[in-house]
């Protein structure tokens, strides 16, 4: 029994070795938001992720100092008044993708995919689900996805007189481009 | 085969832990080390009256209309100096990210004065650790007002005065950040030969949020010449108030024991003190507008 596990566990760390990563260091996510009174859009592109297409495992992690905006004050106001990054500096997102085996990496072409996990900001964690897209490409992959979040959902508060401002959903993108990491 | 198939679940189970921290210690390893520098020392580029280190960012512009009331003592007849205003208009604008120049006129004096003020050190954390923030103001104030004498040859240069300030700020917490600033006053010419020429004083300031959006802010000089033998007894000027920060505007409303609203004029020039009411109610208004787009950081 003992013998089992120890094979198992080894064969464990094979596989997790031989797993195929992809990583960027410069992947995108922004936040826009639009009202008829003001559009507020928060870029990002200094956004590290990685992908396991062994097990379909994603992570993102963005540190929230680097989103910038068009305007420095709303820069300020998202680091001070809403995201609080000196209290939290990173947004981080851990997920998988459900439908893995509709990918077929081996082929180049574009790929549905749904990918549920969960969304950490401001310290607090959600649980989300969204629809993407997986690009097969030589030498890579990129991944495309759009979705919308609440800020009132991860405790960020905004007070009355600029409620207006701020559509209640924030519409969110992410665009990575990930290529192959070596195997350590 | 029980066994053998809960040992593989567990196997499983392993596996998938196992994978998703690895990819996270992937992102932790790789996710380089980053300055980070502190932001919002200060909710505007005035702490009360003195400037704070703060800067208008590159293509913002700051207007900013700012009013001093008359004295409290003068009574229910002058409204409380409610009655009596000062005005201060200026007009600042960000040049470079360290960089911010500002022009402004105010009716103390018929004054005219511009100002140039650049960070030197900014607070960090992360991948290069400094512990305050340095930023150096100069200015220049003209007044415009008549010479009271006009008997005596009066040239143009004795209408001007300057100051120098180095500003040394750390944000010790969220919440409280504070200031020291060494200030420097040189004007031309001085109501007699008693006055000094030159003026030393150094400025503490700070502010202690209570809210996101309000803070509780203070800010004293302390005038280093002596200050017996002056034609007019001076006196260091206190101001204690709230910021209140509501979008684009940052209000500062305020008490203050001094009328100017320029570094000359408050620091070397306020006649009046806190002890017999000798106080000012007062406000600055910034209001900031966009010029130009943020700059992104270079490597966008």
């Amino acid at each position: 029994m003992k013998r089992l596990f120890l094979l198992f566990f080894f064969l464990n760390i094979v596989l997790a070795v031989n797993a195929q990563k992809f990583m960027t260091k410069n992947g995108f996510i922004g936040f826009f938001s639009h009202t008829s009174m003001e559009d507020v859009k928060g870029d990002n592109n200094q956004v590290v992720g990685a992908l396991d297409i062994s097990t379909g495992e994603m992570v993102f992690q963005a540190l929230n100092k680097s989103f910038h905006f068009d305007r420095a004050l709303m820069e300020e106001h998202f680091n001070e008044n809403y995201i609080e990054s000196d209290k939290y500096p990173k947004s981080v997102f851990k997920g998988k993708i459900t439908n893995l085996s509709s990918v077929d990496f081996s082929k180049n072409g574009i790929y549905n995919v749904t990918v549920e996990g969960d969304l950490t900001i401001h310290d607090v964690t959600n649980k989300i689900s969204t629809k993407g897209t997986l690009e097969v490409i030589s030498g890579g992959i990129n991944a495309n996805s759009k979705f919308n979040i609440v800020p009132e959902d991860y405790k960020i508060s905004i007070p009355g007189v600029v409620r207006e401002k701020i559509n209640k959903n924030l519409e969110v993108t992410v665009t990575m481009k990930y290529t192959p990491i070596a195997n350590k | 085969m029980r066994r053998l198939s809960l040992t593989f679940l567990l196997a499983l189970i392993t596996l998938g832990v196992f994978a998703q921290d690895d990819l996270m210690k992937l992102l932790n390893q790789s996710a380089s080390k980053e300055i980070n520098y502190t932001t919002a020392t200060f909710k505007s580029t005035r702490i009360m009256n003195g400037h704070s280190i703060e800067r208008m960012p590159p293509g913002q512009l700051d207007v900013r209309i700012s009013h001093r009331f008359g004295m409290i003592n003068s009574g229910v007849y002058n409204f409380f100096g409610l009655d009596q205003s000062n005005i201060h208009l200026s007009l600042e604008y960000g040049i470079l990210k360290w960089l911010m120049v500002g022009v402004g006129r105010g009716s103390y004096e018929k004054t005219f004065d511009g100002f140039v003020k650049f960070s030197v050190l900014r607070q960090s954390s992360g991948a290069r650790v400094m512990p305050v923030s340095v930023s150096v103001v100069t200015s220049a104030a003209l007044k415009s007002i008549k010479f009271t004498d006009q008997t005596r040859t009066n040239y143009f240069t004795s209408r001007l005065a300057y100051v120098g300030q180095i500003l040394i700020a750390r944000k010790i917490s969220q919440g409280l950040s504070l200031q020291l600033s060494p200030s420097y006053i040189h004007r031309n010419l001085v109501a007699t030969e008693l006055d000094p020429n030159d003026v030393y004083a150094i400025g503490a300031g700070g502010r202690l949020k209570i809210s996101k959006r309000i803070s509780l802010n203070g800010e004293y000089y302390y005038v280093a010449n002596p200050k017996t033998y002056l034609s007019q007894h001076i006196y260091n000027p206190l101001s204690v108030g709230f910021d209140i920060e509501t979008g684009g505007h940052v209000f500062q409303l305020f008490f203050t024991n001094s009328l100017g609203m320029i570094e000359k004029a408050f620091i070397g020039e306020t006649t009046s003190q806190w002890k017999n009411g000798g106080i000012h109610f007062g406000f600055n208004i910034s209001r900031v507008f966009t010029l130009k787009k943020h700059e992104k950081p270079a490597n966008y």
